[in-house]
């Protein structure tokens, strides 16, 4: 299955699959956010508000996630060499920015009428958005880099020191006080989200999944294809 | 298996992050007083070096029946279950601030008993349910 993500079988595989994801991710979202926006119910204390958390809580996790892809990746890239995974994470970079700076505006939006403030510095919002500027960090150098070796070299350093904020960010509810509460989902203990509004926010998670591995694989094709151009234009 | 060159970059690799780790540790372990958004009651009352004219964020639950309204400004406890503050504050409140759910008030230290709050911000937890929900669970609380 991975020989699928190689150069030589990349096209062929992204567009039978194209077609597929492109459906389901449709599917996904349009329920999920009927469910979220209409079916679901209103939160005890929260009321309405709590609606924001469906679109909040989906984008967090995909800007987390690629970066800790991104990291891995580059960890991977500067000890086997090789030469897909830069390649890869240089892919998840757009994306996974994107859904960071979702989730600091979401976030922003649900914290005026909830707590009765748009921002503090705590630990959870301030190493959030220290990961959108490593985001931001990681795309320049391979915007403004011209060498490929030393672009790949530089991003890969700023994608494994970004990725030690990824615990940060994760347990900085539990470590220190916050605004931000406590997790609701864990993998130690019952969830304490009712299921009526868990059930619409596993969908929107699936459905924001899905939507994150299309715009990855649309990027990664392109990266793929730059790449081989460039090896063969230093060829001839 | 692997070669030379692999074996090398993986233990100059380790090292790198067991310091970046060691790092990171240090510099959250020394910025601990900044990095936390605000002190306990019991924090509080426990901290020895705590000034009384420097702005600094105290947080809990409002304790239930401690709202007092008066003309000029509004009463309340701060409880963590342990220990007590008295804040007082003039302004106005967050829509979700209410006995028994979380607050966080800014504002000064009059003594290690009584709180002069600034700003007032509403702390919810992480439940989420309906109305209908929570109604049943004070119910089966109260019995």
């Amino acid at each position: 299955m991975f020989k699928n993500f190689f150069p030589n079988k990349i096209l062929s595989f992204t567009n039978k699959l194209f077609s597929i994801l492109i459906v389901l991710m449709l599917l996904f979202l349009f329920l999920g956010l009927i469910y979220a926006l209409f079916l679901s119910p209103p939160d005890f204390t929260q009321g309405d508000s709590v609606r924001i958390m469906y679109v909040h809580v989906p984008a967090s996790f995909i800007a987390l996630g690629c970066f800790g892809f991104m990291g891995i990746a580059s960890i991977c890239a500067l000890i086997f060499k090789i030469k897909i995974l830069p390649l890869m994470a240089k892919s998840l970079a757009p994306v996974g920015s994107v859904f960071a700076l979702v989730s600091i505006v979401t976030g922003s939006l649900w914290g005026k009428p909830t707590w009765g403030t748009w921002w503090v510095w705590d630990a959870r919002l301030t190493s959030m958005l220290i990961l959108f500027i490593f985001y931001i960090a990681y795309i320049s150098v391979w915007k403004f880099v011209d060498n490929y070796e030393k672009a790949n070299k530089i991003s890969s350093i700023i994608a494994i020191i970004g990725s030690f904020n990824l615990p940060v960010i994760k347990y900085s509810v539990d470590w220190w006080n916050t605004l931000h509460q406590t997790s609701s989902i864990t993998l130690t203990s019952a969830p304490t989200i009712h299921y009526t509004m868990l059930i619409p926010l596993i969908i929107m998670l699936i459905g924001t999944i899905l939507y994150t591995l299309i715009v990855f694989l649309m990027k990664y094709k392109t990266e793929i294809m730059k790449f081989k151009l460039d090896k063969r234009k230093k060829e001839n | 298996m692997l070669s030379k060159k692999t074996r090398t970059r993986i233990v100059f690799m380790t090292f790198l992050l067991a310091a970046s780790v060691l790092v990171v540790f240090v510099v959250l372990k020394s910025l601990e007083e900044n990095v936390v958004y605000f002190f306990s009651p019991t924090e509080v009352h426990s901290k020895e070096n705590i000034s009384f004219n420097k702005k600094i964020r105290i947080g809990g639950l409002v304790k239930d029946g401690s709202i007092i309204n008066n003309q000029t400004s509004i009463n309340f406890i701060v409880t963590d279950l342990n220990n007590e503050i008295i804040v007082s504050y003039k302004g106005s409140l967050p829509n979700l601030f209410s006995e028994g759910k979380g607050v966080v008030a800014e504002g000064k230290l009059k003594d290690k008993k009584y709180f002069i709050a600034e700003k007032i911000l509403a702390k919810h937890d992480e439940n989420y349910m309906p109305p209908e929900v929570s109604k049943i669970l004070k119910k089966t609380k109260e019995q």
